[in-house]
């Protein structure tokens, strides 16, 4: 049962065959793709995440964006705005934030090293199937590149307004978008499912 | 060519949302799990239609307030002013500054919008059982789960303005009700999304062929 597959959109059955480096499989019936094959997937991933865990470090201890009205200088670190919204009585608003902001990348990111560390090392994590999992379901709610589009559009609101001063967390913050898109492009889930098959 | 096409549902398998096993189907059995990761087995998602409809129509109905209450309050000097999303489009657009108004329109009121016409006409499609373009309307879905996460945009400018303009009393802003209603359509129409089930556009065809 292994060597088939069956397509996520259209529940058509493949045989699943061994792809060229960098191949792709799409399903003949609806085009979906079903599997990729993905270079040294289980290393990358793991290099995304380290390098995306101090970029997230960073972006979350520093003031991202200032404010300068004549001598007065205000700063904000995402956490600072969060909390606002929540002494404002907005706390919806301010859990949704924290968690598509703050921390569903971090949980993703620990997720990754549960799973990639023992398996960097030849043995298996006990729950990674019920993690690997829960990182899939995590995926929708990771929105760290929608809030760069909403600081942007946050700068030129206040330009009118005062002097805008860009934080260094802003530049960790760009950086962050392409690593956590990389290192959730480069996971090969199959290739993982393949290893816990063969070594259960 | 049709004839050795099969879906998993015809041969008696079930393929894992999560972890993409096919499993063998024990007829008739409910709460069957993955036996590889423990996921819950469906051949289809469950009640995947009036789910999707109780949600569509939730977020059609939180999207009215959402664009009609004030998303942020601006308080200067005393005075308050009340800014909903399509207030501050138009006074982006009447300043000239029309690529950031494009922005704030697309993210917050047409990919809402769009999202949900989409998946009414999706379900729409399902429930006569059109046969009528498949792959277009599989690939209609695909945009669906990827642009609904954009519409988050709004809710992190109110963030950070909140968090920033809180000058010595002298202006603040503070987050409108719109705001939470905003953020309600976002969730709604993402679990809207999960919870269609794009194979069964695709089982129109095989009771046509049976």
């Amino acid at each position: 049962m292994n060597s088939l597959i069956a397509c996520h959109d259209c529940d058509l059955i493949h045989r699943i065959k061994s792809l060229p480096a960098k191949g792709t499989a799409n399903c003949i019936r609806c085009g979906a793709v079903l599997y990729k094959h993905k270079p040294n997937s289980l290393d990358r991933t793991l290099a995304f995440a380290m390098a995306g865990l101090i970029l997230f470090i960073l972006a979350n201890s520093f003031p991202f964006l200032g404010l300068r009205i004549g001598a007065e200088i205000r700063e904000t670190t995402l956490i600072t705005g969060i909390y606002e919204l929540y002494v404002q009585g907005m706390q919806v608003i301010a859990i949704l934030v924290l968690l598509t902001t703050v921390l569903v990348p971090f949980i993703q990111m620990m997720c990754l090293f549960y799973i990639l560390m023992p398996l960097k090392f030849g043995r298996l994590p006990q729950k990674l199937p019920w993690v690997l999992r829960f990182l899939r379901n995590l995926q929708p709610w990771s929105m760290v590149e929608v809030f760069m589009v909403g600081i942007l559009v946050s700068v030129v609101k206040l330009a009118k307004m005062a002097e805008i001063i860009p934080g260094i967390s802003l530049y960790s913050f760009l950086a962050l978008i392409f690593v956590l898109t990389a290192m959730t492009v480069s996971l090969d889930a199959h290739l993982i499912w393949q290893k816990w098959d063969e070594n259960r | 060519m049709t004839s050795d096409l099969k879906t998993a549902q015809k041969a008696g398998l079930i393929s894992c949302h999560s972890c993409h096993l096919l499993c063998q189907s024990a007829n008739g059995a409910t709460d069957m799990l993955c036996p590889r990761c423990e996921a819950h087995l469906h051949d289809r998602k469950p009640n995947s239609i009036a789910r999707t409809w109780a949600l569509v129509l939730g977020a059609l109905f939180f999207y009215i307030p959402a664009n009609v209450l004030p998303i942020t309050i601006v308080v200067s000097l005393g005075k308050s002013q009340s800014e909903t999303i399509m207030s501050s489009v138009i006074y982006f657009v009447k300043s000239g500054m029309w690529p950031i108004a494009l922005v704030i329109f697309v993210a917050s009121v047409f990919v809402p919008l769009l999202k949900l016409l989409i998946l009414i006409f999706l379900l729409i499609g399902v429930q006569r059982k059109s046969n009528w373009r498949r792959q277009d309307r599989t690939r209609l879905y695909r945009i669906t789960e990827v642009i609904g996460r954009w519409s988050m945009v709004d809710i992190f400018v109110v963030t950070i303005l909140v968090a920033l303009v809180h000058l010595g009393g002298l202006v603040t802003i503070h987050a409108g009700p719109g705001a939470i209603f905003f953020g309600a359509v976002v969730v709604i129409t993402i679990f809207a999304a999960m919870s269609f089930d794009p194979r069964l556009i695709w089982d129109a065809e095989e009771t046509i062929h049976e």
